[in-house]
């Protein structure tokens, strides 16, 4: 059986989400930037794209959507806008969370070096973080706070609308990392009080390469990419159109079904979390209840992540871990580590991404696997073996 | 490109020599839980052979790998041939790992040496000079 569980790294397109691509690449060729016919239509289906957007995030005006290449590209724009646009105001100091994805990390590291001052907030053990913390960071010279909506590898949900209303009461930009929300939550930009929101297509089924900044009308977005007027001349590079119109047409198929799709993942989610459960000494990561509708995010004590994700991908499972060795680096998960989890259980980590597609007979395929393939590498593993023995202490109970 | 090439994964679906030894004439372990990978090497020494090798292993595919290829290049060597074996040798026969995962051949390099320096210890024979100053990498 073939299962695919990476929904939090890509989804497929849908076939709406195809449909239109394909559609585009023929039908709206034009460069919206031309006067002739060909780009004009082209415009005129980019600006119904835009006004599509705008409604299903609920952006006050569709000039707010800025199409993007993608998410890292939204958040880079945004932390940049917001940094170096409040600078010249005697504001240097920014707020997010350690757990947040690279694309917003890396970025602060970069506004570190240029002398801007971060604060790294860990959530508590559940993965949330406590909004009192974020209120005990802000200073006066604060320009930015900057807090996903759900965590890509646990799946925690931020307390946006409450950040939101802190951050208006206090005068502070509050930008959110929706990339992994966006679709899958309600999201409110007007109620929630977000200033800005960066998502990415290919997490809703949309295509790859393409992604929105909404950023509210009165903010000065600063330009990563110059060449051209195009996005009110806030991001140049031609308009890929077809991604663009691909991009919302996936979403207004996922908001438009949105409470039906979230019940049936989260049916799915709880059934594999329920199995998983049953398995010794593991542990989900991740507050159980206000998490994505299809993440499960499982530490098995005594094994090694990305021996158990190879042994599943032998029998067609497609997962991710967190441990040091599916990374880059050699250290595990920065996100499991920040919310406290021990290394040795971050290591052990595996991560289920559900999606619609999936079905319950998979669910219960990987229960299936995910056991068999737990035992086999306990077995071969010696840190198995003196935790069996008492000759180490377990972190969790049995 | 697959992640890993076609003798690595083979090494990681069939690990040969897993296992314990019972009253093993050497055993090494290298590695901690924090890094993400322990190896331990079970030998059977008779004359200067290594009859038998067993290992057990907490670690990603390539470190599974690894010991399993590092056993299957021991067994039945002599105890002068086992203390040349190279990290470099372990990825050569498992015609390479990438860059961030050659650790895991010195981790059975490593662990070799450590059984063989225990079997020295335990036997009583006179260890080589290459084992007095072993030190195993800090990861």
């Amino acid at each position: 059986m073939k299962v695919y569980a990476d929904n939090a790294a890509t989804t497929y397109l849908s076939e709406t989400a195809r449909t239109v691509l394909i559609d585009a690449l023929d039908k709206y060729n034009g460069n919206p930037n031309s006067l002739h016919s060909d780009g004009q239509l082209a415009k005129e289906k980019l600006e119904e794209a835009r006004q599509t957007v705008a409604k299903y995030i609920n952006a006050k005006n569709a000039n707010e959507i800025y199409f993007t290449s993608g998410g890292s590209e939204a958040d880079n724009q945004a932390l940049i806008s917001a940094a170096k646009g409040l600078k010249d105001k005697g504001k240097k100091h920014l707020i997010t969370l350690s757990i947040e994805h690279h694309a917003i990390l890396h970025t602060m590291a970069t506004l570190e070096k240029e002398g801007f001052e971060v604060t790294y907030l860990n959530p508590k053990s559940n993965g949330i973080v406590d909004v009192e913390d974020v209120r005990n960071a802000l200073r006066e010279d604060t320009a930015l706070v900057s807090v996903m909506f759900a965590n890509n590898e646990m799946g925690a949900i931020q307390p946006i609308p409450e950040i939101g209303a802190l951050c208006k009461e206090k005068g502070v930009l509050f930008h959110t990392d929706a990339v992994q929300a966006t679709a899958h939550l309600p999201i409110d930009v007007q109620a929630m009080n977000i200033d800005m929101l960066s998502l990415s297509a290919h997490k809703f089924h949309g295509p790859k390469g393409v992604g929105v900044l909404y950023a509210r009308n009165g903010i000065r977005l600063i330009n990563i990419i110059e060449g051209g007027a195009q996005e009110r001349g806030k991001r140049a590079g031609t308009i890929n159109v077809p991604g663009i119109l691909s991009l919302a047409a996936a979403l207004k198929e996922a908001c438009d079904n949105m409470e039906e799709n979230m019940n049936k993942v989260k049916a799915l989610r709880d059934r594999l979390i329920n199995g998983l459960k049953e398995i010794p000494y593991s542990k989900l990561n991740g507050d159980p209840v206000k998490r994505l509708p299809g993440n499960v995010n499982y530490s098995f004590e005594g094994v090694e992540g990305e021996s158990l994700l190879l042994g599943l991908d032998r029998e067609g499972i497609c997962c991710s871990s967190g441990s040091a060795c599916t990374s880059e680096s050699l250290d595990p998960s920065h996100v499991l580590t920040g919310m406290g989890l021990p290394i040795e259980l971050a290591h052990g980590s595996l991560r289920f991404s559900l999606d619609i597609n999936n079905t319950e007979e998979e669910i219960d395929y990987i229960i299936e696997k995910v056991n068999q393939v737990v035992d086999r590498y306990r077995e071969m593993s010696p840190l198995w073996e003196d935790l069996k023995t008492g000759k180490r202490q377990h972190y969790l109970p049995e | 490109m697959a992640l890993y090439t076609e003798k690595v994964m083979d090494h990681f679906e069939n690990p040969r020599n897993v296992g314990v030894i019972e009253n093993a004439d050497g055993i090494g372990e290298i590695g901690n839980p924090i890094c993400g990978d322990i190896m331990k090497m079970y030998i059977k020494v008779e004359g200067d052979v290594i009859t038998d090798i067993k290992f057990k292993t907490f670690g990603c595919g390539s470190a599974i790998a690894s010991s399993s290829m590092a056993t299957e290049l021991i067994k039945g060597s002599t105890l002068d041939e086992a203390l040349e074996l190279t990290n470099k040798a372990v990825v050569e026969a498992l015609d390479g790992l990438p860059a961030r995962k050659v650790h895991c051949s010195v981790l059975a390099e490593e662990a070799i040496k450590a059984a063989l320096i225990d079997y020295y210890n335990k036997s009583g024979r006179e260890m080589p000079e290459k084992l007095k100053n072993f030190k195993p990498h800090e990861e």
